[in-house]
């Protein structure tokens, strides 16, 4: 993983894979991005309803015609189940971050607190001069609250990477 | 596997492995022993109905069992052990990756207790092979071992055909379970395995994609517009024993045909049709002609950058069409206009019976073969051979079905350009990979899988070098091959790109020094002889064929000038048409 270099003129797509849960598919999986030369901006993974599949959500930085071939030749991976790009319009994405920031005193402890409430995130835990917060949503989001938080001074963060999934037909 | 018959039996892991391969009709496997493959050799003691092919190092192994699949068109099988056995296969497993020949690759691991702790020959050669293999296997648990078998020789066989490896840890060859006897259809309709899902989801490792018939339609209206028609036949047709429906189409729309390295075999190379090669040294009429083509239909050909050169300018007139079995294929050199994804005899099949007139275009056949088909050669200086009169000499000398296999460099476009293979895998090639060294292990499967044929082994004397132990290999089997050596005491291929691109720099590609390969081939055992003028050439090769009983190979060394030339040639990512000698 890379951060992200030069976007100009690429999109960010997700792509939703499934795979059998077994030893090695992450680095199969990871092995394949690398020597195509595709940089992940992020991955997560988890089992699904059935916990002999887990399911990759990847997001990456790249073109229409690049990512077509991405998806080729991750879909001759024997243990992959289906691939599939998401269409933002039609899908919800969300990742968790928490974050433990600088609250020496209590002016910046109830700012930090407010903050937090606007962006429907949690306190978790709270010492007489740090809080960590948790908040979900999609990347602009918790950059967002990120972004707020910086002037606190952030002493450690940490991100799951997105999840996404298709919102339901209407 | 959970279907219990009357039939089950509690055998040991290496029995198992050796049922599997049974049941897969394996009757010669290609291979080294070693220390965690031990159980393995013990229980293949008792087997003699199969057939061991000891060579002198695992590489020879690797590169004898591809050539036994690509000769016989059945799944070759190679053993190693773990550690440096294992590694030294890497370069027989990318070969065969790269030119989609079905291996079953079989290591065995240190023990499981021992894995991660850097054990004594422990390698993680399934990390290894990761990116040159269909599919990799770590077995550990012998429950798993018969199904893993199974399911591998499917893969590496359906689809698009490659090698597949299978690492078993050394205490599941020495465990017990029971074991029952699948047949590999049987096991492909067996309900709860992999195989099950990769078939029922068309998954493209296994599965034939359905065929978009509305594309086969445009295809044919493509090719009754299209006046200037050209096909390539790639290794694709090869594999898909496509052959005889390319023949039909080529001659039904009356297109000319260029074949690509791997397309060898596939069409017939006495056609009027042919072109020749294509590509960096294509001939003139098949660069010409894919320059000025109004269609281009590549058939199971990837468009290597051997073959495209400069994508950009790549068929600059036609609509391309790309006919393959690996959707990730597509677009990926070169941007179609349209393609077909799917099994090449098939897709033949539909697009024969949708042709909607056999056409005739004498006008483009004209143009197009007014431009040279073969590369004509200056005469030889005394004491020196050239290409040509070596390759005429044996394309006559030789049986018409003779299979041969090349290393890579100069003899290896020489061969390709000059033999005209009719049948497919009558030429064996490292054409994706170009591994040097290729050659006399290829030519000692294609020899094992094809006893009655004569099989012709055309090198280097770089090439020849890098692998010739092997040599005893083909002595102790008593295989009679024929290793045509073009001598020229150079690394004739680097020194060629030296001498038009690097302005006669000629680093460390002169190659004056031993062996003498006459005295060597006497020191294997094997028949020898230097060569420096055709009549003595035609002689040796007649005493060749005459011989063949004896069981004793023959390495004919022909001498060759230092600054012979690969003709013509157009220089990476040029335009095709730009020749650089012609």
């Amino acid at each position: 993983m890379q951060a992200k270099e030069n976007t100009q003129n690429l999109k960010r797509y997700t792509i939703v894979t499934e795979m059998d849960n077994e030893a090695g598919v992450l680095s199969q999986l990871a092995h394949l991005f690398s020597r195509k030369g595709y940089n992940i901006e992020t991955i997560a993974a988890g089992w699904t309803v059935d916990q002999n599949v887990t399911r990759f959500t990847i997001e990456i930085f790249s073109d229409d015609d690049r990512i077509k071939l991405l998806c080729a030749q991750l879909r001759k991976l024997v243990p992959i189940h289906y691939v599939e790009i998401l269409d933002p319009s039609k899908s919800i994405r969300r990742e968790l971050m928490l974050v433990r920031v600088h609250a020496a005193d209590r002016s910046a402890r109830n700012e930090i607190i407010q903050i937090a409430n606007i962006f429907r995130g949690s306190v978790i835990d709270i010492t007489p001069d740090s809080i960590t917060l948790s908040v979900t949503g999609d990347d602009q989001k918790t950059s967002a609250f990120e972004s707020l938080l910086k002037e606190f001074g952030i002493i450690e963060l940490a991100r799951t990477g997105i999840v996404a999934i298709e919102r339901g037909e209407m | 596997m959970t279907n219990i018959n009357n039939t089950s039996k509690k055998l040991n892991g290496s029995e198992i492995l050796i049922q599997c391969l049974i049941e897969q009709g394996v009757d010669t496997i290609f291979g080294y022993p070693g220390g965690a493959i031990l159980n393995v050799y013990d229980k293949l003691y008792d087997h003699k109905e199969i057939k061991h092919i000891l060579t002198a190092h695992e590489q020879g192994a690797s590169h004898a069992a591809d050539g036994y699949a690509r000769s016989t068109g059945k799944v070759g099988v190679c053993f190693a052990t773990s550690g440096p056995g294992s590694t030294n296969l890497t370069t027989g497993v990318a070969t065969a990756y790269m030119d989609s020949s079905p291996v079953v690759f079989i290591t065995c691991n240190v023990n499981s207790d021992l894995i991660g702790r850097d054990s004594f020959q422990e390698v993680d050669i399934t990390g290894v092979t990761l990116p040159i293999t269909k599919c990799s296997y770590i077995v550990s648990n012998v429950e798993n071992l018969a199904d893993t078998v199974r399911e591998a020789f499917a893969i590496a066989r359906s689809g698009r055909p490659g090698p597949v490896l299978i690492d078993i840890q050394k205490n599941v060859t020495a465990s017990e379970c029971e074991y029952y006897p699948v047949t590999p259809e049987e096991y492909f309709m067996t309900a709860g395995t992999r195989i099950q899902r990769l078939k029922s989801t068309h998954h493209p490792s296994v599965g034939y994609p359905d065929i978009n018939l509305e594309a086969i339609d445009e295809l044919a209206e493509l090719i009754d517009k299209s006046e200037k028609p050209l096909l390539i036949c790639g290794g694709g047709v090869v594999r898909a024993k496509a052959s005889q429906e390319f023949r039909t189409l080529a001659a039904r729309i009356d297109s000319p045909v260029a074949i690509t390295v791997m397309g060898g075999g596939a069409f017939p190379g006495d056609s009027p049709l042919k072109t020749g090669m294509i590509g960096m040294h294509g001939s003139q009429a098949s660069n010409m002609a894919c320059d000025a083509c109004d269609l281009l239909i590549a058939v199971g050909c990837r468009f290597s950058d051997r073959v495209t050169l400069n994508p950009a300018g790549f068929a600059k007139n036609a609509k391309i069409v790309h006919i393959d079995i690996d959707a990730s294929e597509i677009n990926k050199n070169v941007m179609t206009d349209l393609s077909i994804i799917g099994d090449a005899k098939k897709i033949l099949n539909l697009l024969l019976a949708k042709l909607k007139r056999d056409k005739k275009n004498d006008a483009w056949k004209n143009y197009v073969f007014s431009f040279k088909r073969e590369t004509e050669y200056d005469d030889p200086e005394e004491g020196n051979l050239t290409p040509k009169q070596i390759l005429s000499a044996a394309a006559e000398i030789l049986p018409q079905d003779t299979i041969v296999t090349t290393d890579v460099g100069q003899h290896q476009m020489w061969a390709i350009q000059h033999f005209k293979f009719d049948y497919p895998g009558q030429l064996i090639t490292s054409g994706g990979f170009g591994t040097m060294g290729f050659g006399l292990g290829a030519a000692i499967g294609a020899q094992v899988g094809n006893p009655d044929k004569t099989v012709l082994h055309v090198t280097g004397d770089g090439s020849f070098r890098m692998n010739c132990h092997e040599l005893c290999t083909e002595e102790y089997y008593k295989l009679p091959i024929i290793t045509l050596l073009f001598n020229n005491s150079t690394l004739g291929m680097v020194r060629q790109w030296q001498h038009l691109i690097y302005h006669e720099r000629y680093s460390q590609t002169t190659l004056d020094r031993g062996p003498d390969f006459e005295k060597l081939a006497e020191a294997y055992g094997v028949h020898g002889r230097k060569v420096t003028d055709v009549a003595t050439l035609r002689e040796v090769l007649k005493e060749a064929v005459a011989s063949r009983a004896d069981g004793k190979g023959w390495i004919i060394d022909c001498r060759i000038d230092i600054d012979e030339m690969v003709r013509p040639m157009v220089g990476g990512n040029s335009f095709i048409a730009n020749f650089m000698l012609d």
